[in-house]
């Protein structure tokens, strides 16, 4: 059996699983040291259902730890970002169109040094030694930690970026790395950021990495860690240590995935109505769809794959306003003070929860208290959350056929049986634990993204081998073999050219090998 | 003459992004480089037309290359004012203003750099007043006026000029040189007087992407569809408002060919594009096509790449009348429909 935990910014959800059968779950409140809360929540689990620390075989979590740390510019380390590409690229140096505030918090500090590629793998300049010396030099006395190294085209060929880390680790021994071809898609400011935020993330990721076998230890589990990645997948420690930056948006992903897995589907949209928040999301195959633009963190540009969630400002806390023109609900929450503030708890603010609790949706708080809240009100209310999810749901739909709708988080009480467009509507079981389940969905993943030259007669020849790349990858990251599938490949011709150049995009997907893993 | 600083550029921006109808490239990488150019230099003046002195030199400044490449090998920064000052010697000659030669799209931007640095005024006008994939779709080509000599230069310095027969030749030979440079360069050429550039320019189309930029910010702040704005604006109309269901590509190198169809509830818009939106049609009629301009635009009025259409993308299809010499049967020789492979007349769209 393995146990997955959810490290939200409010509570920390742990649940016990075995197969698929959720054996235990325990809600506690996040702490600040992340680590406590664990500790609670797997003492929780303990206490629910006796068993001894070696029958666990894995522990996954999903945190939002290090897209708060970026958020609130905290635990970052001094960074550098050495980009090779001279003489291409410098109109645009590294930390072009940042944000001041959090350039100021890693440093800035940017070197252009000569290397790249161009498309097709010719080198645009030849790396420089000396130059690559200099700035280790340099980076040396800033007394810099960590370093993004970022190459031009680094996804058609990676060596420079390699190359140009070994220059940098010889004369700054303690240097972390974090290589851009590792990290990001095309698109080399957009990549070049993010592996600027992950090099920022590294110190953070090593206390937070130690923290957590800690806080497992203290419990006598000795069985490996995984972190939810952005896509659903799972990363182990060592590689958690390496890029934080793939758990980004791990938060929304497994609530989508937990709710499917509960409810058995794989196509199918994911509402999960929290305290302050609605998110929406598709799942295809089981995984998120992606969202196709830019991401904007903290006000960096970056190229994530993030998944495809709309939010809106909903949730069980949500306060309920009349207006001349009509009834308001959100987005201001009482959040998690909805234990003092709302009507049901003997508070003085109107929330969704006691609009749910008056309509008998929900049993919570004491039920008298709104005994009294107008019909008219309380029907007006249900509609205009129902009208709002029904939007969103429509919004993401891809086919005009009506689609199953799988519900969760505690809020979901709010929404209605009916939605239109939707052809069911499942509450599934231990619902308010989606997120932490969904971390507890033990896959791998292995993906490609490059861009490759296509001979017309040999096009079968270069996709097949994309895909087997990405079930290669998938394998070394611990998936068992014959479990392994693709689950998107994608090609897109290179616009404005007349070559015959693509980028092809293969992501694979397969289930953890649990038992190699205890070993 | 007025300034252009940076904050405007972010307007011209995303009006010209509109104005490239699905293609001409992300203008994101063309802004920034032209901002640190302002940032640095100052502001840039821009001239109307009829400013121009009969015996002024004008030459025009663009992009060539794949915008996909562009996003990764990023500029150097100087490859504008390498080609222009190439020219220039080709010349003999010193050019007194620089034009867009494409106003959709990364293009819009292209001749900022050249003006901030040498201190010159960029001219208020255009070759196509929309965006086209090649160099020969000029309206400069109408009347005429040649590309050549073309000067081409890369990131490393390289620069080329070509001295062409007719402006078929100028792609040709543009293109193959871009190519073996690694896929983006810029270039400077279609030398003209001051009267020719107003003879045979678009006149006033970087302030009208401009405006068309300022209107999507006021529509969202002000709460009014942002589609419907832009139409209105531009002369058109919401043709078609509906959801991405289907997108299939064809494999054509070089080109992002294919079709998407966009459903309501009880119809559906087929839209075909090769880098540009060309054909927008309602169970088989026509609604709109090349070279109308068809803008692909989402709830918040952002232009939706060709490149990036979606399945489930919830999209409105505007459409826009072109310039009136694109709709002369010289103007649809050279960009009509026949000119993208398509069998269907032209019909100018209906308002």
């Amino acid at each position: 059996m393995h146990i997955g935990i959810d490290v939200g910014g409010t509570n920390t959800d742990a649940v016990l699983v075995e197969g698929r059968t959720v054996l235990a779950e325990c809600k506690t409140t996040t702490t600040a040291d992340v680590t406590t809360g664990i500790i609670k929540a797997v003492g929780g689990l303990r206490a629910a259902v006796a068993f001894e620390p070696a029958v666990i075989s894995a522990v996954m979590i999903g945190t939002t730890h290090f897209v708060n740390a970026v958020v609130e510019g905290r635990g970052l380390a001094q960074t550098a970002a050495v980009r090779l590409g001279l003489p291409a690229t410098r109109a645009l140096p590294p930390f072009v169109d940042w944000p001041p505030r959090l350039r100021q918090v890693i440093g800035g500090h940017s070197y252009l040094c000569h290397g790249g590629h161009e498309y097709d793998g010719r080198v645009i300049s030849p790396l420089d030694e000396d130059e690559l010396r200099r700035v280790a030099a340099d980076i040396a006395e800033k007394g810099v930690r960590s370093v993004a190294i970022s190459s031009v085209f680094s996804l058609v060929n990676g060596d420079f970026e390699r190359q140009a880390a070994e220059i940098l680790t010889a004369e700054v021994p303690d240097l972390l790395v974090s290589f851009s071809h590792e990290i990001g898609r095309l698109g080399l400011l957009e990549r070049e950021n993010a592996t600027i935020i992950n090099a920022a993330l590294r110190e953070l990721a090593e206390q937070i990495a130690d923290g957590l076998v800690e806080s497992l230890t203290a419990q006598g589990i000795d069985a490996p860690l995984y972190l939810s990645q952005n896509d659903g997948t799972l990363m182990d420690l060592e590689y958690a240590r390496c890029y934080p930056v793939a758990t980004f948006s791990s938060g929304p992903t497994n609530s989508m995935r937990g709710g499917a897995f509960l409810s058995g589907l794989d196509e199918c949209a994911v509402i999960d109505v929290g305290g302050t928040t609605t998110d929406v999301g598709m799942l295809n195959k089981g995984f998120p769809r992606e969202a196709s633009s830019e991401v904007l963190i903290s006000g960096v540009r970056t190229n994530f794959r993030m998944p495809d969630v709309l939010s809106v400002g909903l949730g069980g806390g949500s306060v309920v306003r009349e207006t001349p023109s009509g009834v308001e609900v959100g987005p201001d929450s009482v959040g998690f003070r909805l234990s003092e503030q709302a009507l049901v708890f003997g508070g003085d603010t109107l929330t969704a929860t006691d609009v749910a609790v008056a309509a008998g949706l929900a049993d919570i708080g004491d039920a008298t208290l709104v005994r009294n809240l107008d019909r008219t009100l309380v029907r007006s209310v249900l509609d205009h959350v129902c009208d709002r999810i029904a939007t969103q749901v429509d919004r993401l739909r891809t086919c005009p056929a009506p689609l199953p709708v799988v519900l969760v988080g505690g809020g979901s009480v709010l929404v209605p049986d009916e939605i239109e467009g939707v052809s069911e509507m499942i509450r599934p079981e231990h619902h308010a634990f989606a997120n932490a389940i969904g971390a507890a969905i033990a896959q791998v993943g292995g993906e490609v993204d490059r861009v490759f030259t296509i001979d017309e007669n040999r096009r079968d020849e270069v996709l097949d081998s994309a895909r087997q790349e990405a079930v290669d990858k998938a394998v070394a990251a611990g998936a068992k073999a014959d479990s392994v599938r693709i689950v998107e490949v994608e090609e897109i011709p290179l616009a404005y050219l007349p070559g015959n150049a693509s980028r092809v995009r293969a992501r694979a997907v397969g289930d953890l090998v649990l038992e190699r893993a205890r070993a | 003459m007025r300034e252009i600083g940076a904050a405007e550029l972010r307007h011209v921006a995303r009006g010209a992004a509109i104005l490239g109808t699905g293609g001409g490239g992300d203008p994101y990488i063309g802004r920034l480089v032209a901002e640190q150019a302002l940032l640095e230099y100052g502001p840039v003046l821009v001239a109307e037309p009829h400013e121009v002195p009969d015996d002024a030199l004008v030459a025009g400044i663009g992009m060539i290359g794949a915008p996909t490449v562009m996003i990764e090998k990023l500029p150097a920064g100087e490859e504008a004012v390498t080609a222009f000052l190439t020219l220039q010697r080709e010349l003999g000659r010193s050019i007194t203003h620089v034009l867009p030669i494409e106003v959709g799209g990364m293009n819009s931007l292209a001749p900022f750099p050249v003006a901030a640095s040498l201190g010159l005024p960029v001219l208020d006008a255009d070759c196509m007043g929309r965006a086209f994939p090649m160099v020969q779709m000029v309206v400069c080509t109408l009347d005429g006026v040649p590309a050549s000599p073309l000067a081409i230069a890369d990131e490393k310095g390289n620069a080329i000029v070509v001295d062409v027969h007719d402006n078929n030749w100028a792609e040709r030979l543009a293109r193959s040189a871009t190519i073996r440079m690694g896929c983006t360069a810029l270039l400077s050429g279609f030398p003209m007087s001051g009267k020719q550039a107003r003879d045979v320019t678009i006149p006033g189309t970087l302030t009208l992407a401009s405006r068309l930029g300022r209107l999507v910010e006021q529509a969202r702040r002000e709460h009014v569809d942002p589609c419907q704005a832009i139409a209105s604006f531009l002369g058109g109309r919401v043709l078609f408002t509906g959801k991405v269901v289907d997108v299939m590509r064809a494999r054509d190198p070089g080109f992002a060919k294919g079709e998407a169809r966009i459903e309501a509830h009880d119809a559906s818009c087929r839209l075909e594009f090769q880098n540009e939106h060309l054909v927008a049609s309602r169970d088989g009629e026509v609604l709109a096509s090349v070279p109308d301009l068809i803008c692909v635009l989402d709830e918040q009025g952002e232009p939706v790449p060709a490149e990036r259409l979606r399945y489930g993308q919830r999209v409105a299809v505007v459409g826009a009348p072109c310039h009136p010499r694109w709709r002369t049967p010289e103007g649809l020789a050279l960009v009509g429909p026949a000119a993208f492979g398509y069998s269907h007349e032209y019909r100018p769209l209906g308002v």
